[in-house]
């Protein structure tokens, strides 16, 4: 299929010709495909790397058919940008050849922050192109003008399309485009994106898809793959630390490197790891070099002054979490220092995309491993990135919160008849396996609530008409819809404001302090007052919470009590860790790797045994009055999560006592009070039942009851539903009582109604997600008659790593009340309590 | 007194059980702003009731306001829901105080309804006075909850809050939310030597002073 694909190439006409000419361009081969393909009517995917021109090959088609038919009869171009700057960003790069060529087309974004004068104006005299969110494409097709907006509607362009069909938002632009197909059935569709593992899938996400038929797909666009971008990894003459995420041991080097650099981009997982790296260049920046902070908790004025500094060329350095992997060139970034765990190859093949944006010239990166398993997967991730080796991404399908925001949109529009609804919806690949009882129960959600207690029929949101169609019971539905579109949902948040220090036994002495910045209430939930963490730039110590603030003051302790690295939100890719697996099995593969490391894993086979690829090593040894049991599933930190909380469920049933367990990205501790080589040398544990694959049901269910990540997955899936409402920040003053939390709601939904759609939708999310149900239900399959045990009489060498993480990490379980009776009974003795009764 | 699991009061001397803050409806008040929230708050609430009540016998039963979410609960509530509110309450003398959320009963309800009653010495009411013209007083309204940090973590959950004059008591039913007892609202109603908090666990209540709480 690619290689007759140059054949077909196509002239440019003029003035386009021209334009190219003068500027002593010629046209990209690829962007040529894509004029021809559509022209002929086609659906096209455009894979290329950054700088390939993407963007004009995705506009060329559209501005030749403008140049030809004629602009101004309304909407001919949509362009869907995932990134709001990003769509500015393309509106201004594209006028600039528009009125070079003086072709007249009219060009215009909207996005959240275009005021509604403008977007009335835009439909009353829409832009030849509209570049758009996939929010603001949601918005206007449940606009009731919809059908006049987009009459004349000839291609969709959809950037970012690999980054946009891994989230909620893919689910909501694909059914987006099922509705836009009926609107407009005319438009060729358009889908440019980085690399991807799997192009066949996002040639048919990109197409409409026939319901019973083999699946359809567009035409395939490959542009020139960039030179093979040089990565280095930082060979430290420091030692590599046994744990942590700090990579502090190797601040001066890359301090170094940085010195020797125009513009480093510092690639970091975590809010807490970007805090950290910023304070430690800081103090031995000895030629003050300008070095910037830049992550999304930073207040956004803050952050837009780190955008500008870029682009003005008045950085040396900024340390980044992922706000800058996608989108916008702030500046002539020549290197990228990525820190930590690379943690998939796509993510770091996008990551040093970021530096060098011409695209004859290799891109330079250097990876900084903080610890010495990182040592191991940053290897593997240099390797996979030489080789072209992109993980295969998950598309997300089929999510029922997303479906029920859009049948609400759909009543918005127009009132609308079911069967002609779920004909249209299952037309997008996202839904195209979507049961037709399940697009029922999502209407009937929307309508009522969806419940056996049928409280909410006289009150129902959709009401028939007489030829079956469902409207909107009442307009003011509509404002709310439009209030709460969208599927990013942020975490709650709490303001961060600066205040004195507390005296000892008064109250805090005004409110009024300096505004930090935004965190997150679950990462302040688990703190305790007094403790110390880093924020923007600075240690300090949290001194109370009050109900939406978090008040905290400076200190003067650079150590924060709380290293809160929160392994970020994305595991190690199944990809990488076979890689990671593959090389601690096989010497040759270690050739490369530092020596000191080779020391440690040659020290391992010595002391304990190393295993095969396909096998998991379960090593159990006593150390203190404890007995530890430690496994190395390498499926990142939430699955082994899951994995210890379920393990310590089935080993307290089995009367070993466990205590408490730590989890990292590679590895699994759980210790106990029981002797586990003797439970297992006599027969009393067997390692293969502990890690059957049925402790996916019942255990797994009676756990996710409690389980707080069950309840933050229930809470984004509720507001995307629209069960509960977006907490705005003009709202906030009508305070708590006037909502219930979503904890609650679920706490009394799981009792009464088990089966309710919406906890199903949290499942399955949690499942992908947080609780990574799905992966370490392919560990438990995979390990299956394969696990290795040592039983030792001392730890071993590969266990160092996650043996350090206890007491870093906070450690697992629902010990509340355990907790307080400790705490009442040490009071009792300090004589500053009263007694229990 | 009793300060129950539950979050109920038991006055052993009148075999008296309170109860403040039930907010019945809450959930379905909802849908007045075009939310579906869940509708069974009220069948948990009760049932939470029911239990507590099988367990301590009271022979009356006085709930200290929002006992209802509005003025429309009544309304809204479920036939079922209410049945079993009206077995409930055939078993013991029922008195609904009201509250700022339900100056106005449902009609259909059975019991009677006041602003204040007395147990002795005790006055009983929704709202807390800042200045107390009785001995001792119990009230609701603040939907008390307490928090306390050990060994990195911090706990919060429903409270009591008392001191020698006073009583204010957690909120009962399922969908309402805390206000912390070291905001101003309700750390003024105890200004002179603190209070105590008495924190509700899973198996048990656990009482902390004020000067070690969050």
């Amino acid at each position: 299929m690619n290689a007759r694909m140059f054949e077909q190439t196509a002239e440019l006409p003029e003035p386009f010709a021209r334009w190219f000419e003068r500027r002593g361009w010629k046209p990209r081969a690829h962007q040529l495909a894509v004029l021809a393909k559509v022209q002929a009517g086609l659906n096209v995917l455009l894979i290329a790397p950054t700088g390939g021109g993407k963007t004009l090959a995705g506009f060329l088609p559209s501005l030749v058919d403008l140049v030809a038919s004629g602009a101004g009869h309304g909407v001919h171009t949509l362009y869907v940008s995932p990134l709001k700057a990003l769509a500015v960003d393309i509106a201004r790069n594209l006028e600039k050849p528009v009125s070079e060529m003086g072709l007249g087309i009219t060009v215009e974004t909207r996005t959240g922050d275009t005021p509604a004068h403008k977007r009335r104006r835009q439909r009353s005299s829409p832009p030849d192109i509209l570049i758009a969110t996939p929010e603001q494409l949601a918005l206007m097709i449940a606009d009731p003008h919809a059908k006049v907006l987009f009459r004349n509607l000839r291609a969709i362009v959809l950037d970012e399309l690999h980054a946009l069909v891994a989230s909620k938002r893919g689910a909501l632009l694909s059914l987006g485009l099922a509705r836009l197909n009926r609107l407009a059935p005319q438009a060729r569709r358009i889908g440019l994106s980085a690399t991807v593992a799997r192009p066949d899938v996002l040639q048919a996400w990109l197409v409409p898809q026939r319901p019973d038929a083999p699946l359809a797909h567009g035409e395939l666009v490959l542009g020139p793959s960039g030179p093979v971008p040089r990565i280095s990894i930082l060979k430290s003459v420091e030692r590599v630390p046994w744990s942590g995420h700090s990579a502090r041991y190797s601040i001066g080097e890359i301090y170094d490197v940085i010195k020797q650099a125009r513009l480093a981009l510092l690639f970091v997982n975590t809010r807490s790891q970007a805090e950290v790296i910023f304070q430690e260049l800081w103090r031995v920046n000895d030629a003050t070099l300008p070095i910037a902070l830049h992550h999304g908790s930073l207040d956004v004025a803050q952050r837009r002054k780190v955008e500008a500094a870029m682009a003005g060329g008045r950085l040396r350095a900024v340390v980044s979490t992922s706000t800058l992997d996608l989108g916008i060139d702030w500046g002539d970034v020549d290197l990228v220092i990525n820190i930590g765990a690379p943690k998939g190859s796509s993510r770091l093949i996008q990551r040093i995309g970021r530096s060098n944006h011409r695209l004859e010239e290799p891109s330079a990166a250097m990876l900084v491993p903080s610890n010495r398993f990182e040592v191991l997967e940053c290897e593997a991730a240099r390797m996979a990135v030489r080789e072209g080796i992109q993980d295969s991404e998950r598309m997300v399908v089929k999510k029922l919160d997303v479906l029920a925001q859009h049948i609400l949109g759909m009543a918005v529009h127009a009132p609308f008849h079911p069967s002609e609804l779920y004909q249209e919806v299952v037309a997008s690949f996202a839904y195209r396996d979507l049961a037709r009882h399940e697009f029922d129960q999502a209407v009937e959600f929307v309508a009522t609530g969806g419940y056996a207690l049928k409280t909410y029929e006289r009150y129902a949101r959709l009401k028939s008409l007489p030829d079956g169609r469902l409207r909107l019971a009442h307009p003011r539905l509509a404002q709310t819809y439009r209030l709460n579109v969208g599927t990013i949902v942020e975490d709650e948040m709490l303001k961060v404001r600066l205040v004195r220090p507390r005296q000892t036994g008064r109250p805090l002495a005004g409110y009024g302090g300096r505004l930090l910045g935004e965190v997150e209430e679950w990462f302040i939930n688990s703190m305790a007052i007094g403790d110390t963490f880093i924020f923007a730039g600075e240690v300090v110590k949290l001194e109370a919470v009050e109900e939406l603030t978090a008040l905290v003051s400076r200190t003067k302790s650079s150590e924060p009590a709380v290293p809160s690295y929160y392994g970020g939100k994305f595991p190690l890719s199944t990809f990488l860790a076979a890689r990671v697996r593959e090389m601690l099995a096989d010497p040759l593969k270690q050739q490369n790797l530092p020596v000191q490391v080779r020391e440690w894993l040659s020290l391992q086979r010595y002391a304990s045994v190393m295993p095969r690829a396909d096998e998991m090593l379960v090593e159990t040894f006593p150390r203190g009055n404890r007995h530890y049991l430690v496994c190395y599933p390498f499926e990142g930190r939430l699955a082994h999560q899951t994995l210890g909380m379920l393990l310590t469920r089935r080993l307290e049933r089995w009367g070993a006592q466990p205590m408490g367990f730590v989890a990292s990205e590679y590895a699994l501790c759980v210790w106990m009070v029981r002797d586990a080589n003797l439970l297992i040398s006599s027969g009393r544990l067997s390692l293969a039942r502990l890690f059957d694959e049925d402790m996916l049901g019942d255990d797994l269910d009676a756990w996710l009851a409690e389980s707080m990540l069950m309840k933050r997955t229930f809470r984004t899936c509720a507001i995307i539903a629209g069960l509960i409402e977006r907490r705005f920040l003009a709202k906030e003053k009508t305070g708590r009582q006037m909502t219930v939390s979503s904890d609650l709601i679920y706490d009394v939904l799981r009792s009464h109604e088990p089966d309710h759609i919406l906890l199903r939708a949290a499942w399955e999310d949690a499942a992908e997600g947080l609780i990574d149900a799905r992966r370490l239900a392919q560990l438990l399959a995979r390990i299956k008659g394969k696990i290795l045990h040592r039983a030792l009489d001392r730890i071993s060498p590969l266990s160092v790593p996650v043996m350090l993480e206890i007491g870093r990490e906070p450690v697992y379980g629902e010990a509340n009340d355990a907790l307080l009776e400790e705490t009442a009974r040490s009071l009792i003795r300090e004589a500053s309590g009263s007694e229990p009764q | 007194m009793e300060p129950d699991l539950s979050g109920a009061l038991y006055v052993g001397d009148y075999r008296a059980l309170l109860v403040a803050d039930l907010h019945l409806e809450k959930g379905s008040s909802f849908v007045r702003r075009g939310l579906c929230i869940p509708p069974y708050d009220t069948r948990s609430t009760l049932s939470r009731l029911e239990a507590v009540v099988q367990r301590l016998k009271p022979s009356r039963l006085i709930s200290l306001g929002d006992s209802f979410h509005d003025k429309s609960a009544g309304d809204r509530i479920d036939a079922a829901d209410l049945d079993s509110l009206r077995r409930l309450c055939e078993t013991m003398e029922v008195c609904w105080l009201t509250g700022n959320h339900d100056p106005v009963l449902p009609g259909q309800l059975p019991g009677r309804v006041a602003s204040e009653v007395a147990l002795g010495p005790v006055a009983l009411r929704h709202l807390p006075r800042a200045r107390l013209e009785t001995q001792f007083e119990i009230a609701g309204h603040l939907h008390p909850v307490a928090s306390i940090s050990r060994r990195g973590r911090r706990i919060t959950s429903r409270s009591f809050v008392a001191d020698e004059t006073r009583i204010v008591m957690p909120a009962f039913g399922v969908y309402t939310g805390g206000l912390n007892v070291s905001s101003p609202e309700i750390a003024s109603l105890f200004a002179n030597n603190g209070f105590t908090a008495w924190m509700i666990g899973r198996s048990a209540l656990y009482g902390f002073c004020s000067s070690v709480l969050d």
